[in-house]
């Protein structure tokens, strides 16, 4: 349960949840190679700003890479590109992995999280663009079998979709095996106990 | 002084950050489900919100735009705002120890709270003055008080319901969410020309 504001924020349609994975992935990459590279020399009382820092550098260029090539979906992610850097995601697996590994398990460690993360945006989307605009990567798919509701691509579906969707997910995984209760919001993401170390 | 009332109010209600603009959705699941916590937690926001405002403002003009470094924003940001509180945290403990009780622990973690960034860029996108920045900041940091309020009653309250397993915590969380968040949508046009 980590990076929940550009979850809901950018997922309005399918196309931009994937265009929003990658480039969260493409930062986790970045600043997990980055970091587990500099891991010895990074002094561990500062680590948190130097981990803030490379991110932010990364995320600089995906943004400047964006605006230069694709200008448009730049312009439906507004400032969720630079909100990239606060992402809880990032940041967590620069403490929890890659500050503690070697580069070649970093670097796989940010593609497994981010195609997990850009799976998520994705079905996010899919779902809020067939249910609140009747089309999937602007392809009309609901014909005259529904009516679109466009509340669901409004604020308040995004609430409402991902609400669903974990309660869906917490079914399947609890019929599988009984596992304690999932942990909410933003105590999971590791950044808490990050700034109460420092 | 009309527009500066019309910016606070649209940024309370109408462009609530939590309900209609996802920023700090984080803080707001992790806080909201005790009152004094969220309490604590709103009033740093408030806080931070408008000191990031202006500080940040003042940096893009006078050492960005100037040096014609816009593209180091989102660096020169963020580090902004982490120094500043760290900074707000040192001189609250010296100056005023009450108040740093209530607000210390909630300090740090609003360096990551993407609100905070997200006021501060906006209101470069928005080629706002000095002073609406600063009440817009200061305006935002309400919108958010407002949503974590009204949202850690609304669980308390939900904590004594019978909701079915798979909608336990999180999820019923978010629908309720959902369903404030159509309530504020009511707000959209109260500064319809």
């Amino acid at each position: 349960m980590l990076g929940t504001c550009p979850t809901l924020a950018v997922t309005t349609s399918a196309l931009y949840g994937i265009g929003m994975g990658l480039s969260a992935t493409a930062v986790l990459l970045g600043s997990n190679i980055a970091i587990s590279l500099l891991r010895k020399l990074i002094p561990d009382k500062v680590r948190i700003p130097a981990f803030i820092t490379i991110i932010a550098g990364f995320v600089t260029i995906v943004h400047l890479l964006l605006q230069a090539y694709l200008p448009e979906l730049n312009k439906a992610m507004g400032i969720f590109i630079p909100l990239i850097v606060v992402n809880c995601i990032i940041l967590a697996r620069a403490e929890m992995f890659a500050s503690k590994n070697n580069m070649f398990l970093s670097i796989l460690d940010a593609i497994g999280m981010g195609i997990g993360f850009t799976l998520a945006l994705f079905v996010m989307g899919s779902i809020r663009e067939i249910l609140g605009n009747g089309t999937w990567f602007g392809i009309d798919i609901s014909g005259e079998a529904f009516e679109p509701a466009t509340i669901m691509i409004l604020p308040p579906g995004g609430f409402l979709v991902f609400g669903f969707v974990i309660a869906i997910f917490n079914k399947i995984t609890s019929r599988k095996k009984k596992t304690s209760e999932a942990e909410a919001g933003c105590a999971s993401c590791g950044m808490c106990n990050a700034n109460e170390q420092r | 002084m009309r527009e500066m009332i019309i910016i606070i109010i649209s940024a309370i209600l109408v462009e609530n950050f939590v309900l209609t603009k996802f920023l700090g959705i984080c803080p707001f699941l992790g806080v909201s489900n005790n009152m004094s916590s969220a309490i604590g937690m709103s009033g740093a926001v408030i806080f931070v919100m408008t000191i990031a405002s202006g500080v940040t403002w003042l940096v893009n003009e006078y050492l960005l735009v100037r040096f014609r470094l816009e593209y180091l924003q989102t660096i020169a940001f963020i580090l902004v705002i982490a120094a500043l509180v760290q900074f707000v945290e040192i001189v609250l403990r010296k100056i005023s120890p009450p108040l740093y009780k209530s607000l210390g622990i909630y300090l740090p973690l609003i360096t990551t709270n993407c609100a905070v960034l997200g006021v501060s860029l906006l209101n470069i996108e928005r080629e706002y003055t000095f002073a609406k920045s600063l009440v817009f900041g200061c305006g935002a940091g309400i919108g958010f008080s407002l949503a974590l309020l009204l949202f850690s009653s609304i669980r308390e309250k939900l904590e004594t319901c019978d909701i079915p397993k798979a909608l336990r915590g999180l999820p019923i969380t978010l629908i309720a969410a959902g369903l404030v968040s159509m309530a504020f949508f009511g707000f959209q046009g109260l500064f319809a020309k």
